[in-house]
């Protein structure tokens, strides 16, 4: 923990510094914000012929089901169907945009699931179901522990500086690390709901 | 059922879990017969690879017995011996149909992270952290396995398992290395690493007709191993400077195709691996690329470079100016098994490969943090462990 801190702190002073120093230059870069934002479309491509994408002119489920407003095209060579679909009602923009994402109240988020969702249908006949959470989590009433062998630290020269923070091992469950919180803070969509 | 599951940073337990099932109609559960520790294992162990959660089951190369299918697998049969490959494809996205199994669009649930993190997500990976698809891994008893029709190759009866084993993940990564970093008849090809990767990637490119193959690593019976089963030559990094034995060895050109199977936990002799130690433990990076560096710095002007070792994110210090002026192409892939295993395994029956050597070590399941410990520290000559769960 310490060293993420380190490194955030190293990392975020470097940054400060060099953005004072190209503002006192008049060269600070412009934040441009995206014009077409509120108004973009998402897409995925699907292996598959237009026609059997949207046979007359009817959008696959589970984009159906949505209230969105969506189209097709023929991608270039042998790539299939570019589907397009964007929500009819306002979507936030800039940080709004963002506080929606984390609140999971952006509407752009179940699209880019039933995009996702409705390519893997058509292309595969299903949507992969994920497993359920964690299989053999220590120290549950459920969990019968056989063994338990922590891999002993290695003591070559390689591993003195090399060993990352250990986890706390007292047997209760592992809370995420400060970098998983971070990226799955920053990554949060619902499952499945990929780029886009 | 029991299984092997990470609890955090180096620290592993058996545990009982609950069965697998089948959760589409195109999963297959297979009997696990044998798993095998991979490199990319201690990547998850040092607490590389983002999104580990604490009881998920690992293990990602194995073989198995067909023994429940869903009703909408068509050519997998219970009873039959798979070899299943490590990386999940769909069979019918493009990227599938295009024999790049590994960018399958449609076998990674959990995509969202690795999509921010690098602009496109990669398939799903059996016990390879919730970034890749959650799947829970095969160090246990039993797994699913979704898209069964696509992903569970039938084992030739004499084909043993040992052999069988290594079709999943290392002799595919190896061969892919040597295709896709195009080697050709005449080539002179250098392969950083001796792990089972490194080891299959020397021969595939012994087979692919390359004149001399050197290979790379610090332990002497890895160093041995190679020389012997792939037939090449071999450098010891601590005992010399790669570059210039390299230089010397090729007429000062340098090798054809350098392939790379070392991956984010690289080690070094020279001072560049407390430089990157230090940074990645600040997280300024998160992979030490010491052997990628190398092996650009080396290869000769218009060569190819094949990263098979896994990365996770950004690194320090690419030698971006060498890459460009001496006109190199650099590619890397998680591994596109689909493409090879049927052909590999015809390869295997012929005695053209010969994989069981890997597996130095054999275990039960119960001895899994033993195991790992063994194979982290390249104990008693570990090349690989094998577990057998039953
Ligand atoms: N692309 C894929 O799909 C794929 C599949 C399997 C494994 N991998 C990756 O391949 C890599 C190797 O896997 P493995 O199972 O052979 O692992 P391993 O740990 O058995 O072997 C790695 C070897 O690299 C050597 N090494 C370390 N630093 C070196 C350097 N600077 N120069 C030369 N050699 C060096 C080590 O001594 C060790 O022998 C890992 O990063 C793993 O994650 C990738
Ligand atoms: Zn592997
Ligand atoms: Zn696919």
């Amino acid at each position: 923990m310490k060293r993420v801190l380190f490194g955030a702190a190293t990392l975020l002073g470097t940054g400060a510094a060099v953005a004072r120093w190209l503002a006192a230059r008049g060269r600070a870069p412009v934040v441009t914000k995206d014009p077409k934002e509120s108004l973009r479309w998402l897409g995925v491509t699907i292996n598959l012929p237009r026609e059997e994408v949207m046979p007359d002119g009817v959008p696959p489920r589970p984009l159906s089901r949505l209230d969105v407003e969506v189209r097709a095209e023929q991608a270039p060579g042998d790539r299939g169907t570019e589907l397009y679909a964007r929500p009819r009602r306002a979507v936030p923009t800039g940080p709004m945009a963002i506080l929606g994402r984390l609140r999971g109240t952006d509407p752009r988020q179940e699209v880019r699931k039933a995009l996702r969702d409705a390519k893997s249908i058509l292309e595969t006949g299903e949507v992969l179901r994920p497993e359920p959470e964690p299989a053999g989590i220590h120290g549950e009433p459920s969990a019968i522990q056989k063994t338990k062998t922590a891999l002993t630290a290695p003591k070559s020269r390689a591993a003195s500086i090399a060993q990352p923070v250990r986890a706390d091992r007292s047997g209760e469950r592992r809370q995420p690390g400060l970098r998983d919180r971070v990226l799955a803070l920053a990554a949060r969509r619902a499952p499945g709901e990929g780029r886009l | 059922m029991k299984a092997l599951c990470w609890q955090g940073v180096d620290e592993l337990t058996v545990e009982q879990v609950p069965d697998p099932r089948i959760l589409n109609a195109q999963d297959a559960i297979i009997k696990v017969i044998a798993s095998t520790t991979c490199g990319s294992d201690l990547h998850l162990l040092g607490g590389y690879i983002p999104m580990m959660k604490s009881g998920d089951v690992i293990g990602h190369e194995f073989l198995g017995e067909v023994v429940e299918v869903g009703s909408e697998v068509r050519r997998r049969r219970p009873g039959e011996r798979v070899v299943v490959c490590s990386i999940i494809g769909c069979g019918r996205c493009w990227p599938c149909r295009h024999d790049m199994w590994s960018l399958c669009e449609n076998s990674n649930p959990t995509s969202g992270i690795t999509d921010l993190l690098w602009g496109g997500s990669t398939a799903g990976i059996y016990g390879y952290s919730h970034a890749m698809g959650g799947f829970r891994g095969s160090h246990a008893e039993y797994i699913r396995v979704p898209f069964a029709d696509h992903n569970a190759f039938p084992v030739p009866d004499d084909v043993e398992d040992m052999d069988a084993l290594f079709a999943s993940d290392a002799v595919p990564t190896g061969w892919m290395g040597a295709d896709l970093g195009g080697v050709r008849p005449g080539d002179v090809v250098a392969v950083w690493g001796c792990g089972a990767v490194g080891q299959m990637a020397a021969r595939a490119a012994v087979l692919l007709g390359a004149e001399r193959v050197i290979a790379i690593d610090r332990y002497p019976e890895r160093l041995r191993m190679v020389e012997r089963q792939a037939d090449c030559e071999a450098i010891d990094y601590t005992a010399t400077d790669v570059d210039a034995e390299l230089r010397e060895r090729t007429g000062g050109r340098g090798p054809d195709v350098c392939i790379e199977a070392v991956g984010l936990e690289a080690d070094s002799a020279g001072p560049m691996r407390v430089y990157d130690e230090v940074k990645q433990q600040l997280h300024l990076e998160q992979d030490r690329p010491i052997a990628v560096r190398e092996a650009i710095h080396a290869c000769r002007k218009g060569g190819s470079v094949f990263v098979l070792g896994v990365f996770t994110g950004f690194v320090d210090k690419f030698p971006l100016g060498a890459l460009m002026n001496k006109g190199l192409t650099l590619r890397g892939a998680q591994q596109h098994g689909q493409r090879y295993i049927p052909m590999l395994l015809d390869r295997i029956s012929k005695g053209e490969l010969k994989p069981a050597q890997m597996a130095t070590h054999t275990m039960t399941l119960d001895d899994g943090p033993r195991g790992y410990d063994m194979f982290k520290h390249k104990k008693d000559g570990c090349v690989r462990v094998v577990f057998r769960p039953s």
